[in-house]
């Protein structure tokens, strides 16, 4: 018997192994790639070169544009998603009777649930004409409908973590607020809000991790055109978009042009590291413990 | 549901799908006693798709039981990397072998067959609601596309003062299509040469989605996706400046093109077939089918060579000649159906 529960004790380490494993083999492979990429171009030529064109006969590798290409799109996905998500929030936490919760959250998560690629058709069939009606300069591709359409895809994460965070607020604290009078409103956005100020941030920052690492969307609506500018009407390509459009296509392995791809990764890689970072030092930081 | 009641499901279910994987596979064999015919793969230019997708289609409408021929859209570059690593059997061009095309072929020791099938006319098209591009010049498409253009030439009335001062937005093919490379050598002069802040795509359809939804595009495109998408694309009439191939601006038309005046965007498509896949009767009927079935050309929206160069075609296939008619490689600019047959003879 002792010698079955090591086995299974060996079999369920293994397991847990095998993703450790996984991760440091990205990790190494994306590394291995993006160093001998690095021996080519300067560091500095790539984070802050201007012109995106590695592909072309006089190639250029300054990924500043795909940079803000990809912090325009999550800008404004973050702009439509945290304001919405944290007031359903609020709704579904503070407000909503039992009945109203109980269908307005499944109907969330089927928002969550609509396949990426869906939303990218959504984004550039639907959208974009819709809004070429106001906006008449608005081009085909822009960065202004998958922002949008990202957006709505991430509520649902935004709405549902934010509300188990308000939950979690202990409901002595609600009511010593409205034992002083402060009426419904009050009580949500100054005692139950800072009070899950933590949690909230935490969602709002996994929800960014995943607005910046989105492909499929703006792969398909926001367009192929690496530049640097300001405006969400133009065609703009994002890091992830990048990558899809060199993987498609025919790029001989071992070559830089190969090679951009694993230093588009790491940097990718690296965004969202930095987030998740930052996410864990604010958690800490503001955490509130209710004994 | 008794727990016998589920084992026995489950082996009943399993034994279903073992006799219909196995019968499936059987069957082709106990049919004609031979081994079933292998796959043709085809992949290349995606200017040069939609006539091969018609004729694998239509391949496999003749052979029910085979396999139809699958066909990628790498890029014309793409499709001779796949070819000259001997990955495909055919390779579909917009533009003949490069040199290091050629090189690497021979260092592979893939032999092929280079077969002219249709012509296809480079249109400049811009968007249905753009009123002021009516025509426009050789001239004007190389201050466009032209390397040093890059970032400066933004607006449309640098291109020509009486156009609006408003912003012009650039489509056009990716740098491993031949489209790119046949339009920058005929505009720019130089194959490879063009500015890079533009949308390039190897797929045409990104292209049309991109200039039938602005008002402000323009970009260039193979004339079947122009057919094809003719509500939402309007065709710009090209000037190139020689009075002596047609005076003023020409419209890409079968006519045009054919007789030479639609210059010097009007281009020969190819196929190259792999030696070895050649000696495949499967192959040869597939071949068979782009000199037959011309009618598919025009159907698709390119147009047909004359039938003596389809004669040649046959002949240099049925010959298995090796080689490439065009010593040089790369995009050959002002090729009219006349110095084709000149060269392939």
């Amino acid at each position: 018997m002792k010698r079955f529960e090591f086995l299974i004790e060996w079999a369920l380490f293994l397991c847990a192994l095998l993703s450790i494993g996984t991760t440091a083999g990205i990790i190494l492979v994306l590394a291995v790639e993006t160093f001998a990429f690095l021996r080519e171009v300067p560091v500095t030529d790539f984070l802050f070169g201007t012109n995106w064109t590695p592909l072309f006969a006089t190639p250029s590798f300054g990924v500043l544009p795909l940079v803000v290409g990809t912090v325009m799109v999550s800008a404004i996905a973050m702009a439509v998603a945290l304001p919405m998500g944290l007031l359903s929030a609020i709704y579904l936490s503070e407000y909503a009777p039992l009945g109203v919760r109980r269908l307005v959250k499944p109907v969330l998560e089927i928002l969550a649930g609509v396949p990426t690629v869906v939303y990218g058709y959504f984004a550039l069939l639907f959208v974009t004409p819709l809004f070429q009606r106001v906006l008449p300069d608005l081009a085909g591709f822009n960065a202004l409908s998958p922002g949008i359409v990202m957006g709505i895809m991430i509520l649902p994460l935004v709405s549902s973590l934010s509300e188990d965070a308000m939950q979690g607020v202990p409901r002595g604290l609600r009511e010593g607020a409205y034992a002083l009078g402060a009426t419904k409103m009050q009580t949500s956005l100054r005692v139950v809000l800072p009070a899950a100020f933590s949690g909230i941030t935490a969602a709002c920052i996994l929800a960014a991790s995943r607005a910046i690492g989105e492909t499929m969307i703006v792969a398909i609506a926001a367009g192929q055109q690496p530049r640097l500018t300001s405006s969400p009407m133009v065609p703009i390509e994002t890091m992830t978009a990048y990558i899809v459009q060199v993987s498609l296509g025919d790029t001989p392995q071992g070559t830089l042009e190969y090679r951009t791809i694993f230093a588009v990764g790491m940097l990718l890689f690296l965004g969202t590291f930095v987030l998740n970072l930052v996410s864990s030092w604010l958690r800490a930081r503001f955490r509130e413990e209710y004994t | 549901m008794t727990q016998g009641f589920v084992r026995y499901a489950g082996v009943a279910a399993l034994a279903a799908m073992a006799v219909a994987c196995g019968g499936g596979g059987n069957q082709p064999a106990s049919e004609g006693g031979e081994a079933p015919a292998a796959l043709i793969t085809v992949d290349g230019s995606s200017t040069v798709f939609p006539i091969a997708e018609a004729v694998a289609e239509e391949y496999g409408k003749a052979n029910p039981t085979g396999r139809t021929p699958t066909v990628g859209i790498s890029g014309t570059g793409g499709g001779f990397q796949k070819f000259c690593r001997d990955e495909v059997n055919v390779s579909n061009a917009s533009r003949p072998i490069r040199p290091a095309e050629i090189e690497a072929c021979k260092v592979a020791g893939v032999e092929y067959i280079e077969l002219p099938i249709a012509y296809d006319g480079l249109a400049i098209v811009v968007n249905p609601k753009n009123t002021w591009a009516t025509t426009i010049t050789v001239a004007e498409l190389k201050t466009l596309w032209a390397p040093e253009a890059q970032g400066k030439i933004m607006r449309w009335n640098q291109i020509r003062a009486s156009w609006p001062d408003r912003d012009v937005r650039l489509f056009g093919a990716g740098v491993d299509s031949g489209t790119y490379d046949y339009f920058t050598e005929a505009t720019v002069g130089k194959e490879g040469a063009s500015r890079g802040d533009f949308t390039s795509s190897e797929d045409d359809n990104v292209i049309v989605q991109g200039i039938g939804s602005d008002e402000l595009a323009i970009g260039f495109l193979p004339l079947a996706y122009v057919e094809a998408n003719s509500s939402r694309l309007k065709i710009v009439p090209v000037d190139d400046g020689k009075a002596e191939n047609g005076n003023g601006p020409i419209v890409p038309t079968a006519q045009s093109v054919r007789d030479g005046t639609y210059q010097p965007l009007s281009r020969p498509l190819f196929i190259y077939v792999a030696r070895k896949a050649a000696d495949r009767p499967e192959v040869q009927q597939f071949v068979e089918m782009f000199f037959s079935r011309t009618d598919l050309v025009k159907e698709v929206g390119y147009i047909e060579l004359t039938p003596p160069i389809y004669e040649l075609a046959r002949k240099h296939f049925a010959d298995r000649r090796t080689g490439t008619a065009f010593g040089e490689g790369g995009s050959q600019v002002g090729m009219t159906l006349e110095s084709l047959l000149a060269r392939e003879k």
